[in-house]
């Protein structure tokens, strides 16, 4: 059958894997049910321990569901340690649950597919090696790609039941508690791995650096954590970053900045006390540059940010032009070492950020998100998952969650290299159109027909390029031309839930 | 012919693809692919194609289309013209113009071509860079030598060695050129264009300049960077008291229009020829700096 | 028209392909290399093909490598190749432009 943004969703996998096909970005107020979890009762005493091999022999069956997060990204050492240990003592038929997968993690986790240790995968995304391989039906059941907020969703559900968290982090002491903010490997705020620690049946932390009982501030606490694992380093700190923290000199990135910043400035929700959210990468960071001096020239404060935060963002906060930053994971070093001496800088789980069901998060209270895309089609419908190529090489995030902001706006290039970003039909849909509202391209700014409020406020700014979004489409195909399309076969190498745990998408494995 | 802005030229290297692609989206009022300084001698004919493809098949918007072509005796003269008129090229710049007879060499040239690849005769411009004393103390004549003639652009790296000087930041060598260059230019009742500003570090000093040439009276700036657009056009802003000015004259010639009468009144006073022309102009730039909206109204940015 | 020399036309940097045109003797055989392959290959195949047709050039071996150029670059790289492996660069065949 075709589900609301009319993509085909095969009955098959709609009556193997459970899910319903997406109807609608509103949430409504069902109420739900959260899941419990196991506990093992103890003193405490037990709980530092040296071999992780012990651990994992005590606690892990085939066929259970491990989780890790993904705070120190590039950076990362526990996953590669955790999971090298789980193959080479042949467990099987692993589900991996992480909050996310970086490019650090790629080999093993192929290595481990390959093994059979992981049968099946459900993360924000995946990139370059591995994305490769997953498309080409490495794994023999299909991903699930959920958002940052339906992880925490289904973490609570039960749809994702950890049996055991593997959690690296900066500092811990004997008896589990831990913070992002403090030691070596600093990542900031711990936001993502906050659900595991809170819903997983075991917790294992795995520190490098073990402090005084009792640690505060503890964003992971001893009433969670089964096991505290002393390893020799967790993370390298100057990897953690994804490296574009300077202020992009790119013309092209500038001038789309620049238009991001003229749209905000123009829109309805610029006063006092408005919030926004902004991703990294060097546009978003220029933004966050122009909308500082509009905010000074305005005399107008932000009261939040919220999302992944940035040294640019930290600057905003202490210069007293934002008032609180909601922080559930930091994009730099910066951003990460400030945590400790910010006190508005303030760790937020994923539950809090941008969880549908729950009793309101972050996201829904946001005014302004500025967001970006691999493509995005005539009607609004964003892909930031899979390349123009088909192949899986990106993350849904926290897209699909800060898209309910009041004024989603996606900043990006008409065209990166020969690939259009404006399309007629995206190769998947991360994001419905529905929750899109304007589209800032190098050439012209296009809004969503729905919102005829915005457009009506734009055409008061002639700074403002207003064009239809399918004008932008011809442009693009004019410059690189109409590409061959893609080959799949049959087979579904991966299900791109909503947040709402709907199936919003399909990603078919690429004909060799 | 109603005259153009011309705040920016902006140069693209000939024989990089990637700038001569993207070069249409910084809405620079001129651009200026380069054949010549910036492409080496063994890609002279690989930029020359590849100008020529990017003219027939890429939008470039309302962006005057500039080529500077290779000096006149160089052996990549007449094959530069003749591929750029056969794209069309809007207006054809020859560097190192030292006297009125190169321009009509160059024009002789432009004219076969025109010839050749049934091009409307005459509807290649030109223009000149003057970039040597004797250049300079010729404009007046190089200004006046054509009818195709659309601008004189001061190149100053070339002009300054010749001076036995360099460039320094209070401008005091360039000041004879720049108003020799200017003054040519207006009499001959064409275009303007002060020299690049290569330090893109330096961005005080880029706008000291730019605020200089623009109270000189030049037209605009040749560019080097994309990012040196916006502080151009800041600089060329009209002032809100000038463009409601211009708002008012714009009206009066209005009523006067429907009154029929010749006489154009303000206030009670007639309007002179040199207002009208002053308020057209500013409310170009306003446009053009997006000063004014939709209702004709000055709006504050 | 028979290639008298390797020429070699364009650059690796982003936007841009770079053409190697050497003597063949069976037909024009393309090795390409592209980042857009399955979106753009057939289309860059068809271009260097069709402008070395218009230089009369029937037999070569070209090696493409591909960094995302458009048709308009594609074309110009492969005429500046063309006339530099026929020895003509200076007398540019205006039927080609």
């Amino acid at each position: 059958m075709k589900n609301n943004v009319g993509r085909e969703i095969s009955d098959e996998i709609l009556n193997s894997t459970n899910h319903k096909p997406f109807e609608t970005t509103e949430i409504g107020h069902p109420t739900v049910h959260y899941t419990g979890h196991n506990v093992r009762v103890t003193k405490g005493d037990d709980k530092l321990v040296d071999s992780l091999d012990q651990v994992i022999k005590d606690n892990l069956k085939d066929g259970m569901t491990i989780s890790f997060h993904h705070h120190f990204r590039n950076g990362d050492y526990v996953f590669n340690m955790v999971m090298d240990k789980i193959i080479k003592m042949g467990y099987k038929d692993l589900t991996l649950a992480p909050s996310s997968l970086t490019g650090v993690m790629n080999d093993k986790v192929i290595e481990a597919i390959k093994a059979g240790t992981i049968t099946n995968i459900t993360s924000s995304g995946m990139r370059g090696s591995l994305g490769e391989a997953v498309s080409h039906g490495l794994l023999k059941n299909p991903v699930i790609f959920r958002s940052h907020g339906n992880r925490a969703r289904s973490i609570e559900n039960g749809n994702i039941k950890i049996d055991v968290a593997f959690l690296g982090v900066p500092n811990s002491d004997r008896m589990g508690n831990a913070n992002g903010m403090n030691g070596e490997s600093a990542l900031g705020s711990l936001g993502y791995a906050l659900v595991d620690a809170q819903y997983a049946n075991k917790v294992v932390l795995l520190t490098d650096t073990i402090v005084d009982y009792p640690n505060t501030p503890a964003s992971i606490k001893q009433t969670q954590v089964d096991y505290v694992v002393k390893v020799d380093k967790v993370g390298d700190p100057d990897r953690i970053g994804s490296g574009a923290t300077r202020f992009t000199k790119d013309p092209k990135e500038l001038k789309i900045a620049k238009m991001v910043n003229d749209v905000i400035v123009n829109s309805p929700y610029f006063k006092n006390n408005f919030s926004f959210q902004t991703g990294t990468g060097g546009a978003s960071l220029a933004v966050t540059r122009f909308l500082r001096q509009s905010m000074l020239d305005n005399d107008i404060k932000a009261s939040f940010t919220c999302g992944g935060t940035t040294s640019p963002i930290v600057k905003l906060l202490e210069e007293g032009l934002v008032k609180k930053v909601m922080d559930v994971q930091d994009f730099d070093k910066g951003a990460a070492s400030s945590m400790k001496s910010n006190p508005g800088q303030t760790e937020i789980d994923g539950s809090w950020y941008a969880d549908p069901d729950n009793k309101g998060a972050m996201v829904d209270q946001l005014d302004i998100a500025i967001l970006s895309a691999l493509e995005i089609d005539t009607d609004f419908n964003v892909n930031v998952l899979t390349g123009s190529n088909g192949v899986i090489r990106g993350a849904v995030g926290g897209h699909q969650d800060a898209g309910t902001a009041k004024m989603t706006i996606i900043s990006a290039p008409l065209t990166r290299g020969r690939i259009a970003t404006v399309v007629p039909a995206v190769n998947s849909i991360t994001t419905p159109g529905s929750s899109i509202d304007v589209l800032v391209t190098e050439v012209g700014v296009a809004v969503n027909p729905a919102r005829k409020d915005l457009i009506e406020a734009f055409k008061k700014a002639p700074s403002i390029p207003l064009v239809s979004i399918e004008e932008l489409q011809k442009r693009a195909e004019g410059i690189v031309g109409k590409p061959k399309p893609i080959e799949y076969t049959d087979r579904t190498v991966a299900l791109v839930e909503y947040r709402d745990g709907t199936l919003i998408d399909e990603v078919k494995q690429i004909k060799d | 012919m109603e005259e153009r802005l011309r705040r920016t030229m902006m140069f693209v290297p000939g024989n990089n693809a990637g700038m001569v692609k993207d070069a249409g989206i910084y809405g620079a009022d001129s651009i200026m692919f380069d054949l010549e300084d910036s492409v080496s001698m063994s890609e002279k004919d690989a930029a020359r194609m590849l100008v020529y493809e990017a003219l027939q098949t890429q939008d470039y918007g309302d962006s005057e289309l500039v080529v500077r072509v290779n000096g006149i005796d160089t052996p990549y003269f007449k094959n530069d013209v003749y591929a750029m008129v056969k794209a069309g090229i809007e207006v054809v710049r020859l560097p190192k113009v030292e006297s009125a007879q190169m321009m009509l060499d160059l024009v002789k040239v432009v004219e076969e071509a025109e010839k050749k690849f049934d091009r409307k005769p005459g509807s290649t411009h030109v223009m000149a860079a003057i970039e040597s004393a004797k250049g300079v103390l010729n404009a007046p004549e190089i200004a006046a030598s054509t009818d195709r003639m659309i601008g004189l652009a001061l190149s100053a790296e070339d002009y300054t060695t010749d001076m036995k000087t360099h460039r320094y930041p209070d401008g005091a060598e360039l000041e004879f050129a720049r108003n020799m260059i200017l003054h040519a230019a207006r009499a001959a009742g064409i275009a303007a264009f002060d020299t690049v500003f290569t330090n893109m570090n330096d961005i005080e000093g880029f706008q000291r300049e730019t605020e200089h040439i623009h109270e000189l009276g030049f037209d605009g700036k040749s560019l080097v960077n994309p990012r040196q657009i916006d502080w151009v056009n800041k600089v060329y802003e009209p002032t809100k008291k000038e463009i409601e000015n211009a708002l008012d004259v714009e009206a009066a010639i209005e009523e006067a229009h429907q009154k029929g009468s010749g006489v154009i009144s303000m206030n009670g006073q007639m309007v002179d020829r040199p207002v009208v022309l002053r308020a057209q102009r500013v409310i170009r730039l306003a446009k053009a700096s997006n000063l004014i909206n939709e209702e004709g109204e000055y709006i504050e940015k | 028209m028979d290639i008298k020399k390797t020429a070699l036309a364009g650059t690796l940097e982003s936007s841009d392909i770079q053409i190697t045109l050497s003597k063949g003797d069976n037909g024009v055989n393309i090795d390409l290399d592209s980042s857009v392959e399955e979106l753009y290959g057939d289309q860059i195949r068809k271009v260097i093909t069709d402008t070395l047709a218009a230089y009369g050039i029937k037999n070569a071996n070209v090696k493409a490598v591909d960094k995302g150029a458009l048709d308009c670059v594609v074309k110009a790289r492969t005429m500046a190749a063309a006339q530099r492996a026929l020895e003509t660069t200076d007398q540019p065949d205006w039927e080609v432009f």
